[in-house]
């Protein structure tokens, strides 16, 4: 099958306006109502996608948003919103929240966990491990979770996320303090959630998914910051595992019903949709009123999910590690709109803060960590791919000024999955990363291929330019020894 | 008349399917044919059970999108793959008749799970004496 392209055009930067190496401006004209702002270093802006400038643009029309559309260094195409997009809407001034600004995979997110192993005691079973954790993580499509949710057990679920899977006993209820919202996001309301979705999610709790969803056995190679890391528990030479997945099949059900009906009740509102993706409702609407409610049931979902892979994750290494335990470090959701309180000229203002493909960041002092964090700053944690390391980095007080605490969430594909196959087979990738000593566990070849490292944006280009720009501050790098692939 | 055909195009995190025909019925059958080609060899699909689906909607574009979300539904909910496709439209009226089997991870080899069909790049249109019908999935 031939093919062509679409959206492969080059960033002009002669129209953006140079502030700083790693913030540029996009003045506000053509019906914006506010400038937008990339955050990114010029290699970066150099190789964005065309469709990101247009993206920022589009979003900066939508009715009552405030200060400005802004960009992570990591953004790409996406749908309405480019990835990587942050936002925030006044409901006073008529904002909106938006499904498209959401985006499908709702709550999609990553946490850390530490394993307290030393590098010997994991490099001594690192084939034994991988397989154990392969067997025990649902991952890839098809795959099915080790319960069914029945009606009122899934209604239970959506009202209480990560808090309901700790009180069945599929987690610890220390972990609950380390995910955003206390692991449980209020104001779900699974009333507003279709029976398709519902249908879609009841045998999909505790599976990771698939595309560039992982859970990986990492090691600190690198401590940036030894106060900050200190504070986190991460030394260098840890091993800790991370795992990256979202709300599965209901958190897609929601976006797929809301996108359309936001965007069929658009003109009903007086809204213009610059690009069709940008489906939104005013907050205050009913349809926006119904998309949150149903929007917070699928991060419970989501947060609910994590937990369960979590379980999951800690029952496989004790199989290895009769007497270990992982402790949460922290996790992070990327696709949400949040109610957050941010200064605006001065003032206190209430925000629908949305970030799509974007990580909340928020600095030190902040209300909403935990004691043990609060000094430090909120964990950052971003994904890298396969073969490439990660980062752990923490919220900054500049980043509440920057973009409402928010930062980067990882690499971003520089490829298409298409081309990705053409170039590579999924088999040599596997043997590549295991001549680098970094084994791979995936149910499918051609997904591995899609996945290759190369396929990505360098992440550590990506998160120079976060912490260069004051998104946040670099603390600790993270290189893959185990991937389990979805 | 064309033999009717799919093609996929260029999408930096995702993939776009396009179906040709020589209504829109038959471009909509060929835009499943693609959707399918994300996740696995088409070859490798055993046309062996059959649904049927039907979905409502005036416009035919939001139709389109309708049509690949149902697909998706089914996939996710009946753990099945699809490569055979019936598709037949009245008055915004869709109805299709489905075969596929139920996916065999070892067979199949899947290479994602498809989230939605987005609106992005969505369009049915008249060409050259073909329709064609595509969009971007999300996966």
């Amino acid at each position: 099958m031939f093919e062509t392209t679409a959206g492969q055009e080059e960033m002009d930067i002669n129209k953006l306006h140079h502030i700083s190496d790693y913030q540029w401006r996009i003045e506000p004209v053509n019906g914006m109502h506010v400038p937008g702002i990339i955050f990114a270093s010029e290699d970066l802006i150099l190789a964005m996608d065309e469709k990101v400038y247009q993206q920022v643009c589009n979003v900066a029309r939508l009715p009552g948003i405030v200060n400005a559309s802004y960009a992570m260094p990591d953004a790409h195409w996406g749908y309405g919103f480019p990835i990587g997009g942050v936002a925030a809407f006044d409901p006073e001034q008529g904002g909106v929240v938006s499904a498209g600004g959401v985006g499908f995979d709702i709550s999609c997110g990553v946490r850390t966990l530490h394993t307290g192993l030393s590098v010997q005691q994991v490099m001594s079973k690192q084939k034994e491990l991988a397989d154990v954790l392969f067997k025990y993580i649902p991952a890839g499509l098809g795959s099915t979770g080790i319960f069914h949710l029945k009606k009122k057990e899934m209604n239970a679920m959506l009202i209480g996320g990560a808090r309901w899977a700790v009180e069945r006993g599929l987690g610890d209820h220390a972990d609950l303090e380390r995910i955003e919202e206390h692991g449980c996001m209020q104001g779900a309301d699974p009333e507003q959630i279709s029976e398709h979705a519902k249908e879609r999610q009841k045998n999909e709790m505790g599976t990771l998914g698939s595309g560039n969803h992982y859970l990986e056995v990492q090691k600190v190679v690198e401590v940036y910051d030894e106060a900050i890391a200190k504070k986190f528990g991460v030394a260098l030479n840890d091993i800790k595992i991370s795992i990256h997945c979202g709300s599965r099949g209901l958190g897609h059900q929601i976006g797929t019903e809301f996108l359309k009906s936001m965007a069929v009740s658009a003109k009903d509102h007086g809204i213009t949709l610059p690009d069709r993706e940008l489906a939104c409702a005013p907050i205050e609407s009913k349809i926006g009123q119904r998309y949150l409610a149903a929007m917070k049931g699928a991060i419970n979902c989501a947060l609910a999910n994590r937990e369960i892979v979590t379980h999951l994750t800690r029952q496989a290494v004790k199989q290895l590690y009769p007497d270990n335990h992982l402790d949460l470090l922290y996790d992070v959701s990327h696709n949400t709109c949040k109610l957050e309180q941010h200064e605006v000229n001065g003032k206190t203002k209430d925000l629908f803060v949305h970030r799509k493909g974007a990580t909340r960041a928020f600095g030190p002092g902040s209300p909403v960590l935990p004691d043990a964090l609060r000094e430090a700053g909120q964990p950052v944690l971003i994904g890298g791919t396969m073969g490439t390391a990660s980062y752990i980095l923490a919220g900054t007080e500049q980043s509440m000024q920057l973009a409402y605490g928010s930062a980067c969430h990882g690499a971003g594909r520089s490829m298409s999955r298409r081309k990705a196959t053409k170039l590579w087979r999924g088999g040599n990738i596997m043997q590549q990363l295991a001549d680098r000593g970094i084994l791979i566990r995936s149910p499918s070849l051609r997904g591995i291929a899609e996945e290759a490292p190369d396929a990505y944006k360098d992440v550590n280009d990506v998160v120079k330019a976060a912490h260069q720009a004051g998104l946040s501050r670099m603390i600790a790098k993270l290189e893959p020894l185990i991937c389990i692939k979805g | 008349m064309i033999t009717p055909h799919w093609q996929h195009f260029e999408h930096k995190a995702d993939i776009g399917v396009r179906g040709f025909g020589n209504e829109p019925a038959e471009a909509f059958e060929q835009a499943a044919l693609a959707m399918s080609a994300i996740i696995t060899d088409l070859s490798l699909i055993e046309p062996s059970e059959e649904i049927n689906i039907t979905c409502e909607e005036a416009a035919q574009e939001l139709l389109r999108a309708d049509w690949l979300n149902a697909l998706v539904f089914e996939m996710a909910t009946r753990k099945m793959l699809f490569s055979r496709f019936e598709v037949s439209i009245e008055d915004g009226l869709l109805k299709a008749r489905v075969w596929g089997q139920p996916i065999n991870v070892k067979r199949h080899q899947p290479a994602v799970e498809i989230k939605g069909a987005t609106y992005t790049e969505l369009a049915i249109y008249q060409s050259q004496g073909q329709w064609v019908a595509q969009c971007v999935v999300d996966v």
